[in-house]
């Protein structure tokens, strides 16, 4: 027989029991939909979380003590440790040195009250993380100096407390009920993998260090550095590593604190994520397997409902490979069908995920690449081979004498 | 090379494994047919009847001995060969028709041919001339159900047919079928003896179809017990 001809038999069978042939389609429908929409979501997710990392800056570097656990005594990281980084001679290729100290603590104004980030920062900050106002100007070392008692905010944050996201120079907020004057406002970034940096107030780092988040040393949280380029990243880490190692006198390879790209962000993401998705599309690979047996499972039926059948095919000159051919198409024709339209369902949660999400405002793309097509389309092809061997194997080597007197 | 003799069966033993007895099935049985002829197999049941049908009609193959049919050895064909030889030499008809019952009487008559590799056409050809044949040309799209008892035997007659088998096997073919309609089976099988002079072999236990064979076997105890006209 030729392939069309055994292609359409199997159709004709299929098509003369609808309902049995529909459910287990719906078996592998749902095991395929599973595993394209988890893919897809996953894939999203990592696009999504690389994106918002990305727009941190290609040259930055995060700079924060500790992160190495074999290490006891750890030195917290000081003003005169940014510095000795800001030093041309010894780190040649860091143009920008920003120092951070934060907390959380209640912003309020008039009877509105937040609890928010608090920044005490320097005014290198601007240009190191590439902030903007949108209206007012940016904190500058008059006001460092002078421990001014003023307030950059977020766009998130000024929606909080005013309702509205200008005209709001000059207002005074309180922060721990002390009064500030809103310097200016800041440029929305987005969310982003660490919470909203749009959820914020950015204060002079000494006003912050003497009055509101109150740290008797001058030791900070956290250093953002600069690299001249993304291209010298690599040497900046180095060099601000070698400084920190000779004033921090740490052991050989026993550093006290951590130098973080956004190569390295990006790539923590992506493990984190890729270990999610294949998590994900493990589970619902499982499904897909259960569909299988499920195939299987009607094909043995089908086998033995059909016994006199394929003695009678046998007498008529049927070969053992023609009844294994004809059943392996009916199984894989199942699989291939619920294949299909589990791409198509996996395809539509996936557009759907991704409505919600953007409803919720988190932008959020689910992408469904070709690989996971193509892994989707095969896997449940093999599937449906696989699994109907058995039956068709079964089938194959009855004996026609015996096929035939079957009741 | 072809003899007159379309089957020449020697010494045939079947022997069955049913747990820890034996039992001989065919016990050394021995049987010429002529080609055209038309034979009736009878016996008591576990006669060796049916038995001997499956050899006759390769659907098994014998313990030991040898089966000559169409003039080619088929005691040791393997299971494939010997479907090719079913397909190209033997046409078979049962007792329940045997029909695909989702499939149109076209279609049934059509399935030795597409075993056979035949092209569509041809094959479309081939099937019409056959339920034409047997007087059917005006039911060749109605499925089983939608036909009667002699119109569905009709139909595996013409199944039988198309394949211009050197032998047809007919099992119990009016078995049935209520007498008047069984007797308009026999004939038709009969006629169509006469006109294309294939070997024809019933087995049967009514002794009315027997008696219009040619010649009638009667077998007992796996052995050819009484041949006669």
């Amino acid at each position: 027989m030729t392939f069309t001809q055994v292609l359409f038999e199997a159709l004709e069978s299929l098509n003369s029991n609808k309902l049995r042939s529909g459910l287990t389609i719906l078996g592998i429908v749902i095991g395929v939909a599973a595993v394209i929409a988890m893919l897809a979501v996953g894939q999203g997710a990592q696009d999504s979380i690389t994106g918002s990392i990305s727009g941190i800056g290609t040259n930055v570097l995060f700079v924060f003590s500790g992160g190495n656990n074999d290490v006891r005594n750890v030195r917290p990281l000081t003003l005169r440790d940014a510095d000795a980084i800001n030093d041309p001679f010894a780190a040649p290729n860091v143009v920008g040195v920003a120092p951070v100290i934060q907390s959380t603590r209640e912003v309020s104004y008039g009877g509105e009250k937040a609890n928010t980030r608090i920044q005490g920062i320097t005014p290198e900050y601007a240009s190191v993380r590439n902030y903007k106002v949108v209206e007012g100007e940016f904190i500058n070392e008059t006001h460092v100096l002078g421990r001014a008692s003023v307030a950059l905010i977020g766009p998130d944050t000024a929606e909080k407390l005013f309702g509205r996201r200008e005209g709001l120079v000059d207002e005074i907020i309180r922060i721990e009920g002390q009064p500030f004057r809103v310097l200016g406002v800041l440029e929305s970034k987005g969310g982003g993998a660490f919470g909203s940096q749009d959820e914020i107030v950015m204060i002079p780092m000494t006003t912050a260090q003497t009055r509101v988040i109150r740290r008797s040393t001058d030791r900070v949280d956290l250093i953002f550095v600069q690299a001249a380029s993304a291209e010298t990243t690599k040497q900046a880490s180095e060099e601000v590593a070698q400084i920190l190692r000779i004033r921090h006198r740490t052991e050989v390879g026993k550093d006290d604190f951590t130098i973080f790209s956004q190569d390295d962000f990006i790539q923590t993401a992506s493990t984190i994520t890729g270990v999610l998705t294949v998590f994900l599309g493990g589970i619902a690979a499982i499904s897909l397997l259960v569909g299988g047996i499920g195939i299987m499972n009607i094909m043995l039926v089908s086998v033995a409902e059909r016994t006199r059948e394929i003695g009678l095919r046998k007498a008529l000159g049927a070969r053992k490979r023609d009844i294994l051919v004809q059943f392996l198409t009916e199984s894989s024709l199942l699989s291939m069908i619920g294949g299909l339209i589990g791409i198509f369902l996996g395809w539509l949660i996936g557009v759907i995920v991704g409505q919600v999400a953007a409803a919720n405002g988190t932008p959020f793309n689910p992408s469904i690449s070709l690989d996971a097509v193509l892994l989707a389309t095969l896997f449940s092809t093999a599937v449906g081979l696989f699994f109907g061997i058995y039956p068709a194997n079964r089938a194959a080597s009855l004996q026609p004498v015996e096929a035939l007197r079957y009741e | 090379m072809m003899s007159d003799h379309v089957i020449v069966a020697q010494d045939l033993r079947k022997m069955y494994q049913m747990g820890d007895v034996e039992v001989h099935a065919l016990r050394g049985l021995s049987l010429t047919i002529d080609r055209g002829e038309v034979v009736a197999i009878v016996g008591p049941s576990g006669s060796g009847k049916s038995t001997l049908m499956n050899m006759l009609g390769c659907l098994d193959h014998p313990t030991s001995g040898s089966y000559i049919l169409d003039g080619e050895e088929v005691s040791h064909l393997r299971d494939d060969q010997l479907a090719a030889i079913r397909n190209r030499k033997v046409g078979f008809i049962f007792q329940s028709f045997n029909l695909l019952s989702r499939a149109t009487a076209l279609s049934n008559v059509e399935l030795p041919l597409r075993y056979a590799g035949m092209t569509a056409a041809a094959r479309r050809d081939r099937a019409r001339a056959s339920l034409s044949a047997v007087g059917l040309g005006d039911r060749m799209t109605h499925k089983p159900t939608e036909l009667s008892g002699g119109q569905q035997q009709r139909v595996a007659i013409a199944r039988a047919l198309v394949n211009s088998p050197a032998i047809i096997m007919a099992d119990e073919p009016t078995g049935n079928l209520d007498s008047k309609v069984g007797q308009e089976i026999i004939d038709l099988l009969l006629n169509l003896n006469r006109d294309s002079g294939t070997t024809l072999i019933i087995v049967t236990h009514d002794p009315k179809v027997a008696a219009q064979a040619q010649r009638i076997v009667r077998i007992k105890d796996g052995v050819v017990d009484l041949e006669g006209a």
